[in-house]
């Protein structure tokens, strides 16, 4: 499955990264080198084996759901690149 | 003060016990290298001033008869670890003023125990690279060259700040991180010692995230002893992280010195790689060697699909880093490029914060996981995945541990694989596979090549079994003798 200009594009736009129409051709090129190098897992006979998901065998913990932390907005907001008061400053969500 | 630059962690840690030095003075010692060391690039920020703090503060604490495992020991820390107060980057342009409100588990562990910083180590952007040089501070320098040669060297990635700084003597110890071989083949490259623990052993609480069901954090040094004191003290369960294993930590120097007879060593035959230089087969042969010596019963083994493994990591880890680091949005911290709009502010802060490798591995991971291509592409991915990890559970039937070269050449020229991404990935062709088993590796430094080079010897064990790991990494290297150093021309 070849790589092609607009799949560039719109995959750029999915991973909210601008990207230059002049960067386009060369990401395709360097994209579809890679993409063309992990086809050989097609090679794998995986039938009927069930997908790795965890690189550990012990079951996800619980703990019990109470606040164990926060209350503290000056560390939270310390690298804020833009803030008033408690608050981020954001640009318009809703136009 | 070069003498306290060059002992081992070990007889570092002896000589502050029998109050020979100070950790004032390791302490200084070690400042003054590290300056003194500054065409490395090795650090991408120095500490001094908290270096020194840290270090009365310890000679206080041994004064007063409460001395840690790592009392005054000086160390640097990779700088993909969140440090309170101390600007933290994973050496990036998007996190380049980014000051943790918050310690990582693991160096939170290193300042319980007595250790003291020197400050931030240099690495790949993100922690994504194999030589260094997706570094947004610039590529670390190796300080081993070649015999006759003034060629700049990588010292490996992403680890290579951390590789650099032990090898040239700029600290006791460093802390890494190893997502498909980011601690070892800097380890090899730098003829120094490195450990990937168990997926599990040490916590991901505050270390920058980039494939989070690989990224493993562990030690480098110069010798397998300190490498194992140093994971005693980085390990340990920590509820902030989920993933981390409800276990105790042995006293891994503990391990080192024991006897390894009677132990089975497998030797993979897919690791007999097509174009591997003569040497390292040859070494790889030697290690054999030394084992069987020590008494050790070699088997041969196979792990049919480790070849699939590069491909199959190249799904899985961008796959993941395009969810861990889609947090990166100029939005509550890192990099704000503003834009027309909320979308475009998104887009240029991303597009200008981010490094190109950075970038096209988010492009791969966005592109595996979007409509369409997620069956094909990632579940494909962990599908073999589990194949590679059954090869290992199909093994450990008739072997206890494995021997394999840690990588397939020895440090190459900085710029020789930029342009190539696929040369530079398959330097991870014998480090990744344990990564994507969740298991230990560890590369010890085991010879020379026809350069003066160093070259690394891998050995993986079972899930939890790093002791074992620290038993042959210590015969390893008795056996190898390996006491080059590079010749110091920074």
């Amino acid at each position: 499955m070849a790589i092609d200009a607009a799949t560039v594009r719109k995959v750029a736009r999915l991973a909210r990264i601008a990207t230059p129409e002049d960067r386009v051709e060369q990401l395709a090129k360097e994209l579809n080198g890679i993409m063309s190098w992990i086809e050989q897992l097609g090679e794998v006979d995986t039938d009927g084996v069930e997908p790795m998901t965890s690189a550990v065998h012990t079951p996800l913990p619980m703990r019990d759901d109470v606040v164990t932390d926060g209350g503290d907005a000056e560390r939270v907001l310390g690298n804020a690149p833009k803030r008033a008061g408690a608050f981020y400053v954001v640009p318009k969500v809703l136009e | 003060m070069s003498d306290l630059t060059s002992l081992t962690l070990k007889a570092a840690l002896d000589g502050l016990a029998d109050k020979s030095f100070s950790s004032a003075e390791i302490t200084q010692a070690h400042i003054e290298a590290v300056e003194a060391a500054r065409a490395l690039n090795a650090y991408v920020l120095e500490t001094p001033d908290r270096a020194l703090e840290m270090a009365r503060a310890s000679d206080q604490r041994r004064a007063s008869g409460n001395a840690g495992p790592l009392e005054g020991a000086p160390l640097g820390i990779k700088d993909l670890f969140c440090t309170e107060g101390v600007r933290t980057t994973a050496a990036s342009k998007i996190l380049e003023n980014f000051v943790p409100a918050y310690e990582s588990t693991v160096t939170a562990n290193l300042w319980r125990d007595g250790a003291v910083m020197l400050g931030k180590l240099n690495m790949d952007q993100f922690a994504m690279g194999s030589s260094n040089e997706t570094s947004c501070f610039g590529n670390v320098v190796n300080p081993w060259r070649a015999e006759g040669g003034n060629a700049e060297l990588t010292p490996g990635g992403s680890s290579g700040g951390s590789a650099a700084a032990v090898a040239a003597e700029l600290c006791l110890g460093a802390t890494a991180t190893d997502t498909g071989g980011s601690i070892r083949q800097p380890a090899a490259f730098t003829g120094t010692v490195g450990i990937k623990p168990t997926y599990g052993r040490c916590s991901r609480w505050g270390v920058v995230a980039f494939a989070s069901s690989l990224d493993q954090a562990g030690p480098m040094a110069r010798t397998v002893e300190d490498a194992a004191i140093l994971l005693t003290s980085m390990s340990g369960h920590d509820p902030k992280d989920s993933t981390s294993l409800p276990v105790e930590t042995p006293d891994f120097a503990r391990f080192v010195g024991k006897s390894v007879k009677g132990l089975r060593i497998g030797v993979p035959k897919e690791y007999r790689v097509d174009n591997m230089p003569a040497e390292i087969d040859a070494l790889w042969e030697q290690g054999i060697a030394w084992l069987k010596e020590a008494g050790c019963e070699i088997v041969e083994v196979s792990l049919p699909h480790t070849k699939y493994a590069l491909p199959a990591y190249y799904i899985v880890a961008p796959a993941e880093a395009s969810s861990n680091l889609a947090r990166y949005d100029g939005m509550r911290y890192g990099l704000r490029v503003d834009g027309g709009n909320l979308i475009d502010t998104y887009e240029q802060s991303r597009a200008q914060g981010f490094g190109e490798e950075v970038k096209r591995r988010l492009m791969i991971g966005t592109y595996v996981l979007s409509a369409g291509y997620y069956d094909a592409y990632y579940l494909k991915a962990l599908k073999v995945r589990r194949r590679i990890a059954d090869d290992f559970d199909q093994a450990w039937q008739t072997c206890d541990a494995l021997l394999t070269p840690t990588a397939p050449s020895a440090a190459f020229q900085l710029g020789d694989k930029s342009n190539d991404p696929v040369a530079m990935y398959l330097n991870d062709i014998f480090t990744v596979t344990v990564n994507l088993a969740g298991l230990p590796g560890m590369s010890v430094p085991a010879g020379l090549d026809a350069n003066g080079l160093p070259l690394g010897l891998q050995l993986i064990g079972r899930a939890l079994d790093e002791g074992t790991l620290f038993s042959l990494g210590g015969a390893l290297e008795k056996a190898a003798d390996f006491r080059a150093k590079p010749r110091k021309w920074w």
